[in-house]
């Protein structure tokens, strides 16, 4: 049996780290609150720029903009946001899985070229040498700006106008509540349209001013920096729900590890009088 | 005078949802009017103002760039930003105007002066809207 010095230091470590699990804990659910309130804010806006995107292409051809047009693929590019710390439950692990289960279909099924653009350290840590990285983005901030999803957007589009990737798919995490997330996985370029959104089925047919191209020029990045910018914030708020409830069972796992650790604490209390009685008893017999 | 639907969206918030008798908007092809019943339309916009006339009411927004879709029963307009003349933030647009001049005056390189440039429209826009300037 542990000494009782040992047991009453192992329960001052265990609570000193009961103490930083829940202020950890307490800081992820004041910062979930503000980016749950954002991903909220900003819904109308994306099932909006989905809506209208919908109704743009259900009207176009495919080639009249580049970013439409499907071509030969030979290199995909992956697109995935985690977080650039850790201590968050399975929140970056599940998005690493998945950008690996995707990077292996496409090498394998198809012998395709692959490459990641990675936002947030652990990501990048986690593939530094297994894969290639063209480019990489961290330290997103708590709320992340319009203008990081502006960056990413431009260089996915220049990636892929100059030919170097063929493909972009995006993983990041959807945020449902503050129990669910989920990761989803979805293309962002050759721009295709959204699946669920419901077409305006007037007969009518748009004006495009001044010409179809200007308009798609203009129109099209905007909506992938939307489609960026709403998955940006969704993994924030993720993270930190992610976060808030892998502290608040630490502080739980804690609590009970004190429990556990006291009841043997005073097990050793209680063996060390009685072994203390029998010696002083035992000594007083040998006297007579 | 007959109304149209018309929502003004940002990533942050909705900003008008409402009816309106016109709407002006700087689009990439220059300012442009549009009333209810109109045909069509998709269109992208530039950093500009936007107008909104409902009845004798009229206000107007510093915007960013976005896009507008016209529709006869109800015209969307998505931008990035759009604050109400009297919601702007002064202060900020001044040293916001002032950071992008120097940094265009000394700056060469493409990107950066490029960047620089938008920002200094933008500053200029909202301190143009927040003094209640109509349009040029």
């Amino acid at each position: 049996m542990a000494s009782m010095r040992d047991i009453k230091r192992q329960i001052t470590s265990v609570e000193s780290t009961k103490k930083i699990t829940r202020a950890m804990k307490m800081v992820a659910a004041a910062k979930l609150r503000k980016s749950q309130e954002r991903a909220e804010n900003a819904k109308p806006f994306f099932d909006k720029t989905k809506e209208t995107l919908a109704d743009i292409t259900a009207r176009i051809d495919d080639d009249l903009h580049p970013l439409l047009e499907k071509r030969d693929v030979k290199k995909v590019g992956y697109v995935f946001i985690t977080g650039d710390r850790g201590l968050c439950g399975a929140y970056n692990s599940r998005v690493i899985k998945e950008v690996e289960k995707g990077l292996k279909e496409t090498e394998k099924e198809t012998e395709k070229e692959t490459a990641l653009i990675t936002i947030g350290k652990k990501g990048r840590d986690y593939f530094k040498n297994k894969a290639e990285i063209i480019s990489e983005y961290i330290e997103i901030e708590d709320s992340p700006g319009f203008s990081t999803a502006t960056n990413i957007s431009n260089e996915l589009v220049e990636l892929y106008t100059e030919g170097i990737l063929d493909e972009v798919h995006l993983v990041y995490t959807e945020f449902n509540s503050v129990v669910s997330q989920k990761v989803e996985r979805l293309q962002l370029l050759p721009i295709e349209p959204p699946e669920s959104a419901e077409v305006n089925d007037s007969e009518e047919s748009y004006l495009y001013d001044p010409s179809a191209e200007e308009v798609l020029s203009a129109v099209l990045p905007q909506y992938l920096k939307n489609v960026i910018f709403g998955a940006l914030i969704q993994s924030k708020a993720s993270e930190f729900a992610s976060r808030m409830t892998a502290m608040d069972s630490a502080t739980d796992n804690a609590e009970d590890m004190i429990d556990k650790l006291k009841l043997s604490y005073n097990r050793a209390r209680q063996a060390a009088i009685t072994q203390e009685l029998s010696e002083i008893v035992g000594g007083a017999e040998a006297l007579e | 005078m007959s109304t149209v639907k018309l929502s003004i969206i940002t990533p942050e918030k909705v900003v008008y949802d409402g009816e309106a008798s016109m709407v002006t908007v700087r689009t990439i092809d220059g300012d442009r009017g549009f009333l209810a019943e109109h045909q069509p339309l998709v269109t992208g916009l530039d950093i500009g103002q936007i107008k909104i006339k409902n009845n004798d009411q009229e206000r107007i927004l510093a915007s960013s760039t976005g896009y507008i879709e016209v529709r006869p029963e109800e015209i969307s307009i998505l931008v990035d930003t759009a604050e109400y003349s009297d919601e702007i933030d002064v202060d900020r647009a001044k040293s916001a105007k002032e950071r992008a001049e120097k940094r265009l005056s000394k700056d060469n390189s493409s990107i950066n002066s490029k960047r620089a440039e938008i920002a200094l429209k933008k500053a200029m826009n909202r301190l143009k809207v927040s003094k209640g300037k109509n349009f040029e």
